[in-house]
């Protein structure tokens, strides 16, 4: 048996082109990866310069310098990341939710996770005065911190992983079981791969520029920044050709095309050319130094460009066809709403066997009294037993009643007044009265 | 609602959104939208009159806002997103095909906000001298950009409570002018400023603590500042009352404070009146005598303003109820137009996750508990935090319930309580949530959410709705 779940999507229409949707969530996604990577990466080279700076001063000084850009990047790597959340909640709307809901607790734990790491951050950036006598102290804040930022990307992976393959929402149960489909883990490590890369990038660049008065060029002079972080950016991209493989092997076959082997292929071979860059970058002596690196930055752009769409090429691939069972299912759903819609307005709905409303008063009777009043024993309200002989020589003179009652046995909450169509009122009198003298109102003759 | 259904079963989902929805107001209120122009014009007057003093308090002001907004402030942001998503998704998920473009647009005015306040803090010792005047105008920009998301996010919430003529025309800028919109940003503003004023207080109790000059300055300062916005917040709640849509204010006991606890609604209201008076009387005499107050009286203003802010979005939220999105889809996700639908065919018979697609002779536990799942599990749990088990013993009692009279409160409820919306199935399917309500108060068994069970994908119905044998229920009735 099929047990791929075919919901239904929301029956609204797209607030923008689909294709612009498509550009925007591939463009504005890059921008937020951009800081997260810096964010991470620049974590993760805090902590490690900063073990070094133990044996050689030289490196605790550019630890810090790294730990000024984490707090500026991770602001912006959250606030970048809400435009793409809405392009993503749009486009695809139920294999986004339907992930989410079925990793609920861990995509909850994003916020008290995040926000956490953040004030670790602060406090790493902002003690690195006052806890220099305690260095071990101030290291082990800046791993806690750095080991929450590496942990955080799987419950977003896990969930863009899980959305691609609705055929396995019945086999998942809870985050962890998320964590073991194909592909989860190779994405970390092209992510993380990734971070340190584009943060040996970026910093090559920022920490060489000729503005840049830190204190970190008092321990290393601009061509031995310029030169490490090239060399980090080297190895990093490097090993994307390990990592990178990996990733596509492990994709599930359903939405891989040619188009995306295509793709990719340009992008690597982007990559190559970057790497070649970044190689004469980290061994060019001062003057010549730098001429390089816009070339390297510039491929490297394109590549993940090119990785980006190959990425979105896969999803809309791995997704069309159960996109279309979706479609179609929503498309019967709604004209089955508006036949239904039709149906009531011309006041003849389906009634399926056994539904009230055949008898006069039975539906209202039952939605409306049958909560506080039963035929013969005490419920919020007195047994209709009790109540009918009042009414026995005129049954519709409790309708007055049913539309302004007032406090009338002292030791029951006041009944409150209840509306219903004008001509239904007798009926529902005449249908409570029977069964309270005990007569079956199907027996009733109209008057 | 077609979807993997996310429960908590003891706090409850809407436990969820409520205590991230407030934090994120807090924050917002008293320590973004209102503290920015506070802060700015701190920074202004201490530039003025060259009193290094003045610069020296906004600067310790603007740190712990600082830190606070770029954390919690904006990961609570965030977690209004993720815990909607997760606990009414086709609420959020039609509202966002709505207001796209006006959250697209709340998004950049946010990356400007972001941008800008780094761009303040950061820079704050280094622009000095001639420099100084341009920080400030930094400063208002950022007041600016702050004041503008919440401008924004506003039409959105005024469009959840009435929505005015987009329900018949659809188009964006109908919804964005909804008839709440500009009477609840009246109210909104006046009162972030009044509770940046408050929070201001608030830390001068720590930040004066060793200098009692600078302490009668600044008590003299922010009592002006919330004397000029209390009166105009006051205004403000004044409008928004009178456009709040008449029938919500039936729900006004209720909303105020729970169901168990209406009667205290006059109290409420009353410790209400008080938090305002507290920060009106703390202010006049901070303005008259600032020597004379005591230290204490700057803290507790703000947590008055603390309790007056949350009040007012629990309000918020409950009283648009029986609806989520008014008119348009009630509370458990189901839109208005559906109902027909449902009604004829079941809600079983249109789930996409659930066991079972009908109601038969014996299965009523199981394909009511399904119904409950669907139907009640956005604002209800089973045995915890607004159990079902509560509200029907606190009317039928501890005694074993009767199916037949669990079943009519079920198709009647939205009469007796106008913020029910109505049972959405047939009448078969009340039935078997009577069952799974009867199963309940016997077993009190935890229902998991799918994320934590995963979710069934139920065998087709056979043939079209309901079709079970004519008589299936042949007892009832």
């Amino acid at each position: 048996m099929d047990t791929t779940p075919v919901p239904r999507d929301i029956p609204l229409p797209f607030p923008a082109g689909q294709v612009e949707l498509e550009a925007a969530i591939v463009l504005l996604f890059l921008v937020h990866i951009l800081f997260v990577n810096l964010m991470v990466g620049g974590s993760l080279l805090c902590v490690i310069y900063e073990i070094a700076g133990l044996i050689d001063r030289r490196w605790d000084a550019l630890a810090r310098a790294v730990s000024e850009t984490i707090t500026v990047n991770k602001s912006m790597a959250v606030v970048l990341g809400v435009a793409p959340l809405l392009a993503i909640n749009v486009l695809y709307t139920v294999h986004f939710y339907s992930a989410n809901a079925l990793t609920g607790t861990a995509w909850l734990m994003i916020v008290p996770l995040v926000a956490t790491a953040f004030l670790i951050a602060y406090a790493h950036k902002y003690s690195w005065d006052a806890l220099s006598e305690h260095k071990g102290l101030h290291i082990a804040i800046g791993l806690a911190g750095t080991g929450l930022l590496l942990g955080v990307p799987f419950i977003f992976l896990a969930n863009v992983n899980l959305m691609l393959f609705p055929e396995r929402w019945t086999d998942v149960q809870g985050f962890a079981s998320a964590l073991l489909l194909p592909n989860v883990f190779p994405r970390f490590l092209h992510f993380l791969v990734a971070s340190l890369g584009v943060s040996g990038l970026v910093f090559a660049g920022w920490f060489s520029r000729q503005r840049f008065d830190g204190e970190v060029l008092e321990s290393f002079d601009r061509p031995a920044l310029r030169s490490h972080f090239a060399s980090v950016a080297f190895g990093a991209s490097a090993l994307q050709f390990v990592a990178g493989p990996l990733v596509l092997l492990t994709l599930p076959a359903h939405g891989l095309s040619w188009a995306l082997v295509f793709n990719v292929g340009l992008a690597a071979s982007l990559a190559l050319g970057a790497l070649h860059f970044l190689w004469q970058e980290t061994r060019r002596p001062e003057p010549t130094l730098g001429r390089r690196y816009w070339l390297a930055v510039g491929l490297l752009t394109g590549t993940v460009i090119f990785m980006a769409y190959a990425r979105h090429l896969y999803r809309e691939d791995a997704l069309e066809p159960h996109q279309r069972r979706m479609a179609e299912v929503t498309e019967n759903y709604t004209l089955a709403v508006q036949g239904a819609q039709m149906r009531l307005a011309a006041g003849t709905p389906r009634v399926a066997a056994g539904e009230p409303g055949a008898v006069p008063g039975e539906k209202f009777y039952k939605t409306l009294c049958a909560a506080c009043h039963a035929v013969d024993t005490r419920l919020v309200g007195p047994s209709l037993a009790e109540v009918a002989p009042d009414y026995q020589a005129d049954p519709e003179s409790m309708v007055a009643w049913i539309k302004a009652p007032q406090k009338r046995r002292p030791d029951y909450p006041e009944m409150p007044a209840l509306s219903m169509p004008e001509d239904e009122y007798a009926k529902v009198a005449r249908y409570a009265v029977a069964l309270g003298l005990g007569q079956d109102p199907a027996s009733l003759t109209p008057p | 609602m077609d979807f993997p259904i996310f429960h908590i079963d003891f706090f409850g989902n809407r436990m969820l959104i409520a205590v991230i929805a407030v934090v994120h107001v807090f924050i917002n209120h008293s320590l973004a939208v209102g503290a920015m122009p506070l802060v700015a014009a701190l920074e202004w007057w201490g530039h003025r009159t060259g009193d290094k003093a003045w610069d020296g308090l906004a600067y310790r002001i603007l740190f712990v806002c600082f830190v606070v907004t770029t954390t919690f402030g904006a990961l609570t942001g965030v977690g209004i997103w993720l815990s909607t998503s997760l606990v009414n998704p086709y609420a959020i998920g039609s509202l966002i095909r709505v207001f796209f473009w006006a959250w697209l647009a709340e998004w950049a005015v946010f990356v400007l906000e972001v941008v800008f306040i780094m761009l303040y803090f950061l820079t704050w010792k280094r622009m000095k001298g001639a420099l100084k005047g341009r920080h400030v105008a930094i400063g208002g920009a950022l007041a600016a950009f702050s004041w503008l998301t919440m401008a924004i996010i506003t039409a959105i919430l005024g469009f959840m409570m009435a929505p005015g003529s987009w329900v018949e025309s659809r188009s964006f800028l109908s919804g964005v002018f909804n008839p709440i919109y500009l009477p609840q940003l009246a109210f909104r503003t006046p009162t972030a400023m009044l509770a940046a004023g408050l929070f201001a207080l608030f830390l001068a109790f720590f930040f004066t603590r060793q200098d009692a000059e600078l302490r009668r300055r600044a008590i003299r300062g922010l009592s002006a500042w919330v004397l000029v916005w209390l009166p105009l917040a006051a205004g403000g709640a004044l409008w928004y009352r009178a456009v709040v849509p008449a029938w919500m204010w039936d729900n006004l006991p209720v909303a105020m404070t729970t169901q168990d606890l209406t009667r205290w609604q006059g109290l409420m209201g009353w410790t209400l009146l008080a938090a305002v008076a507290v920060a009106g009387i703390v202010a006049l005499w901070g303005l008259a005598a600032p020597r004379t107050l005591p230290r204490f009286a700057l803290i507790l203003p703000f947590f008055g303003c603390l309790l007056l802010l949350g009040s007012f979005e629990r309000v918020r939220e409950f009283i648009r109820k029986p609806y989520v999105i008014a008119e348009y889809m009630y509370a458990n996700g189901i839109r208005v137009d559906d109902y027909p639908l449902l009604a004829e065919e079941g809600i079983l018979a249109h789930a996409t996750y659930v066991s079972t697609r009908q109601v038969t002779e014996d299965n009523g536990v199981e394909a009511g508990r399904e119904v409950f799942r669907i139907a009640c599990t956005r604002c209800h749990t089973t045995t915890g935090v607004n159990g079902l088990t509560t509200r029907l013993e606190q009317m039928y009692g501890p005694d074993p319930w009767n199916r037949d009279t669990v079943k009519a409160y079920v198709l009647g409820m939205h009469n007796a309580r106008p913020f029910m919306p109505p049972f959405p199935g047939t009448d078969r399917e009340a039935g078997a949530l009577a069952d799974y309500l009867l199963h309940l108060q016997q077993n009190r068994d935890p229902l998991f959410g799918a994320q934590t069970v995963g979710v069934a994908v139920g065998p087709a119905p056979d043939g079209a709705g309901e079709s079970a044998p004519a008589g299936a229920e042949g007892s009832e009735g």
